[in-house]
């Protein structure tokens, strides 16, 4: 392998450059940058210009219909640039009483923020434990959860039903917000934010001082922990808010979330395409607005979880 | 402080005397404290866990043995009778078959995007942020939402892609009746969502490839490819595993994109795009029979446990020779 055969020759390299008088040190540097050849080039911004425009057409093109009318998805001339009927759509999604779009809304407000917080707060807590605390059965317990990533979530949903219908619960957010308080990926993910993140040193500190557990937690581990709490709060967030297997069974049609009311819609309107890709447009709106505020922190949280995970 | 201060006073040959251990009660706190807290952090978790993970799953489990009765919610014990029954249906077989051809044709394209894409965005590009943001837009949006989007766009009389085809001079694909075109088409809205996300975990594997790596093979006269063959790839295999063994796991559950490709939501006239998972539905809450959708969830299970470890055992070697090489 090249790589483990190649360091050698860069260390001469880069003492050779550092014995440089100081005059070539500026045509040390340029070669350095090229070297490197990472300065992209032009055809580096076509290739990721065609990316983007691929990510964002289904965008574009859910407009393009939803603003037309039921005779724009079948016109062969059909024209690039939005019609003036985007409101229109949306009013008749949001005023359909089969869709119940607004209860749609609030409860996938309510439940995906119950989800995240209780998601943080756990994982928080069990990720603080295994990451700083020794006892008793940590390595292998931690080891379970790591495991446990790997059950897909068909496996607890008849039991979850029949559970849910014993206590009445079908129907109501409580439903799909219990099976979800807990994450296992998200005790992984703190724990292996906070081992690398807090020096044990300063826990044995605060311990020696005569800290309590819990205040060595609230004061370190909690101040330690905020931003990869923030990122698993969005990205829990984002993932409940998307989810839709279990709630389309649990839930009632009369009290849906946003998914389960947009594969309402597609059974209401599938013969007039616009209203479906308006509301398709307005159930996205929220999340779309969420990634222009905090898309740069899901982008560094998910690099930062694969490099740690 | 009570117990210790009553001790009888040590015997005065042990010398020099050792002072009485005095606990107060405060350093008994503090060592319960240390003792008891790790569990008591572990323990929302844990509870929560073995209420909403652990039970259902042992649950299904019982059921899947059982002929489930929903009025009077009990069951009777049959022994492998439901599994027996789902492994004879024809349809669990053409399922089975949906799944991974859905889950190859989204999985393969995928990664080889993305490893590419990354490699775009590894390069030293401007705004980096705003290219990152840019890969992970689809990301933010509903399965649900995609699957609507693109069954649009590959309408069989006047979907876009269609239309696109027949312009050029191609005929027209009946991506509704075609098996494999409907997984096509299925494995088209997955890419669509996931490519960036896994693009971005690529990227970021990518970064921690030292760089003086790229700068000795470039003195050793590699060009791009060379480099990218022989430095970048290897170095990602750790987190290509990864990547894989998170997409079959995801992959072979897939519900939301067929579930969205017709309005019926049945897989096609012919099952051709019926998967597992939607499979399951139907049996459960089409059919109402919860034992034979308790064996069909653990078949599942098992499924992606022995493709998870052939997955592991594969790539294990992979990267085996390619270190021996």
């Amino acid at each position: 392998m090249t790589a483990l055969e190649t360091p050698p020759i860069s260390t001469t390299e880069a003492s050779d450059s550092e014995r440089m008088p100081q005059p070539r040190a500026t045509r040390g540097r340029n070669r350095t940058t090229k070297i490197r050849g990472v300065r992209a080039g032009f055809w580096v911004y076509v290739g990721l210009g065609v990316v983007l425009v691929g990510a964002l057409f289904p965008f574009y093109w859910s407009f393009l219909i939803g603003s037309g009318d039921s005779s724009t998805i079948n016109d062969p001339n059909m024209s690039w640039i939005p019609g003036g009927n985007f409101l229109e759509n949306a009013a008749t999604v949001v005023n359909d009483p089969a869709v119940n779009f607004w209860r749609a809304l609030g409860n996938s407000i309510t439940s995906s923020l119950l989800i995240a917080a209780s998601v943080v707060v756990t994982s928080t807590l069990a990720g603080w434990a295994f990451a700083k605390l020794r006892f008793p059965g940590s390595k292998p317990l931690l080891v379970f959860v790591v495991a446990t990533m790997a059950v897909p979530m068909q496996l607890g949903v008849v039991p979850l039903y029949i559970l849910f219908s014993d206590l009445g619960w079908t129907g109501n957010i409580g439903a799909i917000v219990i099976p979800a308080v807990t994450s296992a990926f998200g005790v992984f993910w703190m724990t292996q934010y906070l081992q690398q993140s807090v020096p044990d040193e300063l826990i044995e500190a605060a311990r020696v001082d005569g800290a309590s557990m819990i205040r060595t937690f609230w004061t370190i581990g909690v101040v330690a922990a905020r931003p990869a709490a923030a990122m698993l709060g969005l990205f829990t967030f984002v993932t409940a808010w998307n989810n839709f297997f279990w709630p389309f069974i649990v839930l009632d049609r009369s009290d849906p979330t946003l998914p389960v009311a947009l594969s309402l819609l597609q059974s209401n309107h599938f013969v007039d395409y616009s209203i479906v890709l308006a509301g398709v447009l307005l159930s996205t709106l929220p999340l779309l607005l969420l990634f222009v505020f905090a898309g740069k922190q899901l982008v560094s949280g998910i690099m930062q979880g694969a490099v740690k995970g | 402080m009570t117990a210790t201060a009553t001790r009888p006073p040590a015997p005065p040959t042990s010398r020099p005397p050792r002072p009485p251990r005095v606990i107060s009660f405060s350093q008994r706190l503090s060592r319960w404290d240390l003792k008891v807290s790790p569990y008591l952090y572990i323990s929302p978790f844990f509870i929560m866990f073995a209420v909403v993970g652990l039970f259902p799953i042992a649950f299904t489990a019982v059921i899947s043995f059982m002929d489930w009765d929903l009025v009077r919610n009990s069951g009777q014990f049959i022994g492998f009778d439901q599994y027996a029954w789902i492994l004879g249906q024809p349809q669990f077989w053409t399922a089975l078959r949906n799944t991974f051809s859905i889950f190859l044709f989204s999985a393969v394209p995928q990664l080889i995007a993305a490893i590419f894409i990354a490699a775009m965005l590894d390069r030293n590009i401007r705004a980096k942020t705003f290219w990152r943001m840019g890969v992970l837009v689809p990301f933010v949006m509903a399965p649900v939402a995609v699957a609507l989007i693109f069954s649009n766009m590959f309408g069989d009389n006047h979907g876009l892609v269609n239309n696109i085809l027949t312009d050029v001079g191609l005929p027209a694909i009946q991506w509704h009746k075609d098996a494999f075109w409907s997984h096509v088409a299925i494995a088209t809205m997955v890419n669509f969502r996931w490519t960036g996300y896994n693009t971005l975990i690529l990227l970021a594997a990518m970064q921690a490839i030292p760089r003086d790596y790229y700068e000795a093979a470039t003195v050793d006269g590699a060009g791009a490819f060379r480099q990218f063959r022989s430095i970048t790839l290897p170095s990602l295999k750790p987190t290509l595993i990864f990547v894989i063994i998170t997409a079959t796991i995801g992959g072979l559950q897939i519900f939301d994109e067929p579930r969205m490709f017709d309005q019926f939501g049945r897989g096609g006239a012919a099952q051709q795009w019926l998967t597992i998972t939607l499979y399951l539905y139907d049996i459960g809450w089409g059919q109402w029979n919860f034992g034979r959708a308790a064996a069909l969830a653990w078949i599942l299970f098992l499924i992606i446990l022995i493709i998870g470890l052939i997955n592991l055992l594969v790539t294990r070697r992979l990267v085996r020779d390619e270190g021996r090489r």
